[in-house]
């Protein structure tokens, strides 16, 4: 066990029934350990499951199985009322959509002090006070602690949920798509801000997002995922600028760069297909059936995760020595 | 008058001048559009780059006559089709250049789409309204479209209902009916926003082969700048109801000349490798939000927020500076007792015309 880790995620599954007997394996056998005080990035398209994780460490959803480790100790698969007053005070969640994630009925300084009060963190007196502290390191005024979110715009809201969040000082953060809702100038004021509290605070956070460009500019390091399993992870730059796996490979190929120049030189071939329904699966490499790498084995075999280069982990047969040749010979180069 | 870029040298295809469009609320008056102007050329993809609430989407769906009147209205402007005068025709006019002539795609592929009628039925329903053709020859010119748009089986999809397709095939099917007259325009307002990255680059695929196969012009309303480097010859950024800076691609990314073109350019992350990848990197945000279009500043939508702004910009609305051919900016700093204040990284170019292009 990794003495610096705060968060151990093994084999961690989360399955839904569907009726008619039908599963959908929305998070499938997930590996990942998270450091103290990094941020890793986590990308995909939507429906591979990546909120679905970030809800489930947090207790909002019951493991199906598999064991997730905070700082030694063993996270309930059900999380009770105890088990969300015991965690909610180390691990807090941000969400994507600041428009539905505050309640409209209460005031900004309601929302923040909820949690402290509940966990009798503040005494009454000091609320003004303490949710002023956290309004103006958000950026926000105190004295708009008396409004409600409807007089906020889009960017003042997330910043009220990120507050709301950092309120009860957690050690880790999970944002759910903290930035997508957001303008470009608005979402730079956001990723600076998340940095910043990182820095100051000795925040771990698990920032969840598709956009590729923003996550390898936040994170430490990327985790890919595809159809409920992560295919890819390692740092970020690495990631980004020599990914291994075919998957990670074409979702940066069809990440449009804000350079003309560059946009007219890049012959671009994209992805075929979309991302299949993860209700009754096939066997073998989920991606098979849009690799253009693909072969045989593919179709058959489940890839192993393993490590490539040191920190660098894919789960992909071009990286199995044992099948390397069958593949080099379909791909031409593997 | 409004510029004309080197990729417009013939006539263009549309011309817009002067366009401005208010709306009744119960707060007051917005003045969404507040004197824009622009001009598409034939063959060529104008982007509209803005950022929510700038102005953007009102601007394309007016000259599509989709402006609802009340609240909404036209105070003034001219907007010239193929030399022709669009604004303000009777709606039965007006209805057929709408569909025929000019196509639209709009962000949400799913509430754009009739959920109770097939595909096949709403693409068909374009062509019967504009062309003279039977339901059967409907049916077989709407599996034709859906292949040309690529989706797999079309002979079996024509009769499938909207739900049934996923975001990207939607769109997908919002294109094949916008094309299905033909159209010398295509206007999409934000196609991609709703779509994945992989999905996004299949769609911005289509409407390039599209577009070269058939000629057409594109308006592509986005605020995504990387979509906008891969798609467009002319780019207009809007700002609070008016287009800040206009040009040819290349002049928008590589001679930024207005400060919130820079200021959009510096809040993305970019793409360079950072070898120590330790130092962790910050992006410039701009600072503050956009005003409020109830009470329109007197100046400068912008300078709120600018970090150039000088005493002028707040009380004087500046005029469209034309820096190169065809490359125009709303600005003071290009006055010249502005330059002082001009940051390195503004173009400033030679002012070809430094009289006022437009006065507001």
């Amino acid at each position: 066990m990794n003495p610096q880790s705060i968060l151990e995620i093994r084999d961690l599954k989360k399955h839904f029934e569907v009726g008619k007997g039908k599963t959908l394996k929305a998070v499938d056998g997930i590996q990942l350990t998270i450091r103290e005080n990094e941020i890793v990035g986590l990308v995909g398209e939507s429906g591979c499951g990546k909120s679905t994780l970030g809800r489930t460490l947090v207790g909002l959803y019951d493991k199906t199985s598999g064991e997730v480790i905070y700082r030694g100790q063993k996270m309930p698969t059900r999380f009770t009322a105890n088990d969300f007053k015991k965690f909610s005070r180390e691990i807090q969640m941000i969400f994507q959509d600041p428009y539905s994630s505050l309640n409209p009925r209460m005031t900004i300084r309601e929302i923040i002090a909820e949690g402290p009060m509940i966990h009798g963190i503040w005494s009454r007196d000091q609320i003004d006070e303490k949710v002023g502290f956290w309004l103006k390191r958000v950026g926000l005024h105190p004295d708009h602690m008396s409004r409600y979110p409807h007089e906020f715009s889009g960017g003042q809201r997330q910043r009220i949920g990120i507050a709301r969040a950092l309120a009860l000082e957690p050690k880790l953060v999970v944002c759910d798509e903290p930035i997508s809702a957001l303008d470009v100038s608005v979402q730079a004021q956001v990723v600076n801000l998340l940095g910043e509290l990182k820095a100051t605070l000795g925040l771990t956070l698990l920032f969840i997002a598709h956009d590729l460009s923003m996550v390898r500019f936040v994170s430490d390091r990327m985790a890919v995922m595809y159809l409920g399993q992560m295919v890819e992870l390692g740092a970020s730059d690495e990631v980004y600028f020599r990914p291994r796996h075919p998957y990670t490979q074409s979702l940066v190929a069809s990440n449009p760069e804000a350079d003309p120049r560059k946009e007219r030189e890049r012959n671009r071939k994209p992805l075929q297909g979309e991302i299949p329904s993860p209700i009754n699966l096939k066997p073998g490499c989920r991606f098979a059936g849009r690799c253009p790498k693909a072969g045989s084995a593919c179709q058959s075999v489940d890839p192993v995760w393993r490590e490539i280069e040191p920190g660098h982990f894919a789960a992909c047969h071009l990286f199995d020595p044992a099948l390397k040749g069958e593949l080099a010979a379909v791909s031409g180069n593997a | 008058m409004s510029l004309t870029t080197p990729n417009q040298a013939n006539q263009p295809i549309l011309d817009v001048r002067d366009l401005r469009v208010e709306f009744d609320t119960y707060g007051g008056i917005v003045k969404a559009v507040r004197g824009v102007n622009f001009a598409v050329a034939p063959g060529k993809t104008l982007a509209i780059v803005g950022e929510s609430g700038c102005g953007k989407s009102v601007t394309v769906q007016s000259l599509m006559g989709l402006i609802p009147t009340p609240p909404g209205r036209i105070t003034s402007g001219s907007v010239k089709f193929q030399g022709r005068e669009i604004l303000g025709l009777p709606p039965k006019e007006a209805n057929k250049i709408r569909g025929k002539e000019i196509g639209m795609i709009f962000q949400d592929p799913m509430s754009s789409l009739n959920p109770t009628m097939t595909v096949g039925k709403q693409i068909a329903e374009t062509l019967r309204y504009h062309e003279n053709i039977t339901f059967e020859e409907g049916r077989v010119r709407a599996i034709e479209l859906l292949e040309q748009v690529q989706i797999p089986e079309p002979a079996a999809r024509v009769d499938a209902y909207p739900f049934q397709f996923s975001g990207g095939m939607r769109q997908r099917v919002m294109i094949a009916m916008a094309i299905a007259c033909n159209p010398k325009l295509l206007i999409a307002d934000e196609p991609t926003t709703a779509l994945d990255v992989t999905v996004q680059a299949q769609i911005l695929n289509l409407m390039k082969k599209l577009q070269r196969e058939r000629g057409m012009s594109i308006i592509l309303i986005t605020h995504d700048l990387g979509v906008v480097a891969q798609m467009a010859d002319d780019v207009a950024v809007m700002y609070a109801g008016q287009v800040v800076e206009y040009g040819s691609v290349d002049s928008i990314f590589f001679h930024s000349s207005h400060p919130y073109t820079l200021g959009l350019r510096a809040a993305m992350p970019g793409h360079d490798e950072d070898p120590k990848g330790t130092a962790k990197r910050k992006l410039k945000p701009i600072e503050g939000s956009p005003p409020d279009l109830f009470h329109p500043p007197k100046g400068c939508g912008y300078a709120a927020r600018c970090p150039h702004a000088m005493k002028a910009c707040a009380t004087k609305m500046p005029p469209l500076w034309e820096l190169e051919t065809g490359h125009g900016s709303r600005c003071w700093l290009h006055h010249e007792s502005g330059a002082r204040n001009a940051p390195a990284e503004l173009f400033r170019g030679k002012l070809i015309s430094p009289q006022s292009l437009t006065q507001s």
